[in-house]
């Protein structure tokens, strides 16, 4: 049977569709080992504290309780590019709900019940709240050993500051630039460090198995990250260490790197290597776990008399809470990306990823990205309004193509996205950007903004898929890729489909990772998944296929130039009813005699990402930026002036994606991320008390988006090739976030007639016109 | 032996099948479905009421399951995702990406179920009345306001 359609691009159904609608997928917390053990934290209620003494004698009295463990015991610091994190708090505690104590017990209950018995000493600091008083000269150090801190050779820590990581971007004479613009601006925006809200929250089981064997399961979006990192901090010989990892229920950022499982294992191994489950509450998922990056900015921008960018200078301060986590890479990213997607010929960033005493922060989907591009947006916004340029005008004007280079001085390629495209696609949705109508007493406005995002990833970013096959002729895809929801999974088989020309009832795909037996790859984060997985998956398919036309040459005495594929079979060009079926040579060529031939196909695929480096600690100069993904966001507003409150009436993301593989998943992504974006903006953060503790640390008062607050979404897709991507599709589950917080804001400030400039825009904010700036 | 008193032993219905179970007073019918029982569908996202992963059917009324003591569901009939096989519901979320990790979509499939038996007609107002009880993070609620106005078609 002949494939008359093609695969790719098709609405295929996903491959996790049948037992997602019916309860049976398998998440970590569903998961039960026999003797496993359950543990609870005592938590701390302060910010920043001197721990004088913890007193377990009450607490380990209770039934069931295995074992009691402090920080103490673990000398050992955690961090994924910079190991600034005890496993538990060790004398210090440095964020509101940090990890003192576990108990280790029988049952969660009485877990519970014992970290209430426990009593904690501490003496109390002033916290510090903010990214500016941080940055004080005279402000307390939060990590006063950082130079002593294991690192990445791209993290530079600032001596003396509080500030783990510094990047600085200088391209061409940005003085300059300022000294002959007509017109420049300056303007600032903030964001409060806030939450994930993955839905399935985090946990980890670990057990250590009598041949040392350490068997991790765990909610992650980066198994091999974790089996890499747990290596290097606790000694263990990476291939001793096993990281399953089932189903995921969501991540966008906040499972990759290392979670749970250094401390799963640190428990397991204080109870000799019994199971134990470590899961989060829904509120230690929020404070005590990682959430995302709060930022204060300011963007100088300036411009020739049309409008033409001459110079950007930026100043990103980046609010990592108290450990870097992943933040010191994400501050990176946006100094890498750090002037949207223009062209800017004179450009002087830095960008610090700064301590304070609040709860810590990793990736979170855009990285870095998303809160970079508010601040230009904003900034793009105000520049024209000045010149009374339309918002359109000046960034299709600005609007940066192959030839021009990044604010790293990267060469961009033909496959750069057509940025000027999407941004037509959005005027076109929208009409005139400046158009302002009243309703009813109230005001309806639209904004147009322009996102890019590139991932930030380590230079040799690798990925890797075998495929099997079974005595049908049907094939399996083995990767060691993570499905988050993204539906990576089903876009692989789709590859696979296309490349062996089979139907893709014929390539199955397995959705756990063993990362004993699965080929490494390096996480589910950066967008990257079906890129980097599917170039692999498609490499394998090709060597399979080469595998097949071996046996074929051998059986039916025709070279293999001489030969094609397609419907499952290898065939003569010539007569193409001479062939063999995938069923007859997958696993060996059998005679009528019984002799057989070659033995079964196993197709090899291999990723790595090619000809990236790190960037010049003084100017920024380099290659860290593998591929952009551009495109355009418009947004309309409805607001009242007299209460603040406001509606979305329309969100519109225009992307160049190189390839649709999936339409819906595709746009399934896109819309996610946008309305990611929209809580984001307008209803999430961290609310915080004079002491630096979180008071919104549940899901009623920290609100995301519920059903029935959704705009009416409209997505368009370009496809600019991207060279080096299979069948040229390159990363969209970030992007469409990115450009969010500036498209509200923008239509918000064109509404109510003055800058929106602080996240959240509650309608508090917008209806006090004076309100605190 | 030890009797302990708050340890009980209670009967009730759970997918149409009659099952008897033991637990501690203060036990949640979503532990006890889960733990006890062994059945893990409905999925814990919060344990505190806000997010409706854990719901399931009391007598086909959406519950909140982490709310709910085990001990009120004693004689009544408790559904779960388990309980329900290619219903107009699951099909329609599958048609319309109405998930994408997954762990919200049994909670939001149990309650669209109960919403379209009470109210094969609900318009716009009761649909957003009875889900905005869910939360999904992955969607943007597109595919799952798809899902349902399917669903309703083809009940």
């Amino acid at each position: 049977m002949e494939v008359n359609q093609s695969p790719l691009g098709r609405n295929e159904r996903r491959v996790d569709a049948d037992v997602k609608v019916t309860g049976q997928a398998v998440f970590t917390g569903d998961m039960y080992v026999s003797g496993m053990l359950h543990t609870a934290f005592k938590r701390s209620p302060h910010a920043f504290a001197k721990i004088v003494r913890i007193d377990t004698s009450e607490a380990s009295k209770l039934p069931g309780v295995k074992r009691i463990v402090t920080g103490e015991e673990f000398p050992t610091n955690l961090g994924l590019y910079m190991g600034d994190k005890p496993v538990m708090a060790r004398g210090v505690v440095r964020h509101y709900g940090e990890h003192v104590a576990a108990v280790i017990a029988d049952t969660k209950k009485q877990a519970e019940a014992a970290v209430n018995l426990i009593k904690v000493e501490y003496e109390i600091k002033k916290p510090i709240l903010s990214v500016s008083d941080a940055l004080q000269a005279d402000a307390e150090l939060i990590h006063p050993d950082i130079m002593s801190y294991a690192t990445i050779p791209a993290i530079i820590p600032q001596e003396g500051t509080n500030v783990p990581n510094l990047t600085k971007i200088r391209k061409g004479d940005i003085d300059k630039a300022f000294g002959e613009a007509a017109h420049t601006v300056k303007s600032s925006v903030s964001i409060p460090i806030g939450d994930h809200v993955a839905m399935e929250r985090r946990a980890a089981t670990c057990r250590i198995t009598a041949d040392g064997d350490v068997h991790i399961t765990s909610s992650t979006q980066a198994p091999f990250v974790v089996k890499s990192l747990l290596g290097i901090f606790f000694n263990i010989p990476p291939g001793k260490i096993i990281v399953d990892t089932p189903f995921v229920g969501g991540g966008f950022g906040g499972k990759a790197g290392l979670q749970l499982e250094g401390l799963a294992y640190a428990l397991s191994k204080s109870v000799g290597g019994r199971p134990v489950m470590v899961e989060n509450s829904r509120e230690d998922d929020m404070v005590t776990s990682p959430g995302h990056m709060g930022l204060e900015a300011t963007v100088e921008l300036a411009a020739d008399s049309q409008g033409k960018l001459l110079g950007l200078r930026g100043e990103y301060n980046y609010n990592s809470g108290a450990y870097a986590d992943y933040a010191v890479n994400i501050s990176r990213a946006g100094a890498i990306a750090g002037t949207g997607p223009y062209r800017v010929d004179n450009v002087h960033i830095d960008s610090r990823c700064v301590y304070t005493n609040l709860p810590f922060s990793t990736a979170f989907r855009g990285f870095g990205h998303i809160e970079m591009i508010f601040a230009v947006e904003r900034a793009m916004s105000e520049l024209a309004n000045k010149i009374g340029l339309d918002p359109y005008e000046i960034r299709h004007k600005n609007a940066i193509q192959p030839g021009d280079t990044t604010p790293v001085q990267s060469l961009l390629g033909r496959s750069t996205g057509n940025l000027r495209g999407c941004l037509d696609l959005v005027k076109n949705e929208l009409g005139d950007i400046t158009e302002v109508e009243q309703v009813d007493g109230k005001i309806r406005a639209k904004s147009i903004v322009s996102f890019w995002k590139a991932p930030a990833m380590p230079t040799n970013t690798d990925a890797g898929a075998i495929l099997t096959f079974n005595i049908d002729g049907s094939c399996n895809i083995n990767t060691g890729i993570i499905e988050i929801g993204q539906g990576t999974k089903t876009g692989l088989v789709q590859l696979v489909a296309e490349t062996l020309r089979v139907e893709t009832d014929m390539v199955h795909v397995e959705i756990g990772v063993r990362t004993r037996t699965s080929p490494t790859d390096w996480a589910t984060a950066a967008s990257r998944a079906l890129m980097m997985a599917g170039s692999a998956a498609v490499e394998a398919a090709q060597d399979a296929l080469d595998q097949m036309y071996d046996t074929a040459e051998a059986v039916l005495k025709v070279p293999k130039r001489l030969l094609d594929h397609g419907g499952g079979r290898i065939f003569e060009k010539d007569h193409p009813d001479i062939g063999l079926s995938f069923a007859e040579i997958a696993l060996g060529y059998v005679y009528p005699d019984g002799n057989t031939i070659k033995g079964q196909i196993i197709g090899r695929g291999r990723y790595v990402a090619h000809k990236l480096t790190g960037i010049d600690p003084d100017t920024g100069q380099g290659h860290p930026d593998l591929e952009w993904t551009i495109g355009s966001h418009g947004i309309q507003v409805l607001v009242d002036p007299n209460t603040g409150i406001f509606e979305i009436e329309r969100a519109i993301c225009a992307m160049d994606v190189g390839k649709v593989v999936n339409p819906d998943l595709a746009r399934g992504q896109v819309i996610g991320s946008m309305s990611m974006g929209i809580g984001y903006t307008i209803y999430e953060g961290f609310k915080f008390n004079s002491r630096g503790q979180i008071t919104n640390e549940n899901l009623r008062d920290h609100k995301i988006m519920r059903y029935g607050q959704q705009p009416k979404y409209d997505v368009f897709f370009l496809e600019t090739p991207q060279l080096d991507g299979p069948y040229g599709l390159r990363g969209l589950g970030e992007p469409g976030i990115t450009g969010m917080p500036a498209a509200i804001s923008n239509a918000l400030s064109r509404a109510l007639g003055r800058p929106i400039r602080h996240i959240p825009f509650t309608p508090e904010k917008l209806a006090m016109e004076d309100h605190h700036e | 032996m030890k009797q302990y008193e708050d340890h009980i032993q209670m009967e009730f219905s759970l997918n149409g099948e009659r099952v008897t179970t033991r637990f501690d007073v203060d036990e949640t019918l979503l532990h006890v479905v889960r733990n006890r029982i062994g059945l893990k569908g409905q999925k814990g996202g919060c344990l505190n009421g806000d997010c409706g992963a854990c719901t399931m059917l009391i007598d086909g009324v959406p519950v909140k399951s982490c709310l709910m003591l085990a001990i009120d569901a004693e004689g009544k009939e408790v559904t779960t995702i388990e309980g329900l096989k290619d219903t107009p519901v699951q099909k329609a979320f599958v048609a319309k990406q109405g998930f994408q990790c997954g762990y919200c979509t049994s909670g939001f499939v149990m309650n669209t179920h109960a919403l379209l038996q009470a109210h094969p007609d609900a318009d716009e107002e009761t649909i957003q009345n009875w889900l905005s009880a869910n939360l999904c993070r992955c969607t943007g609620y597109e595919g799952i306001e798809e899902a349902v106005k399917m669903a309703q078609k083809n009940l």
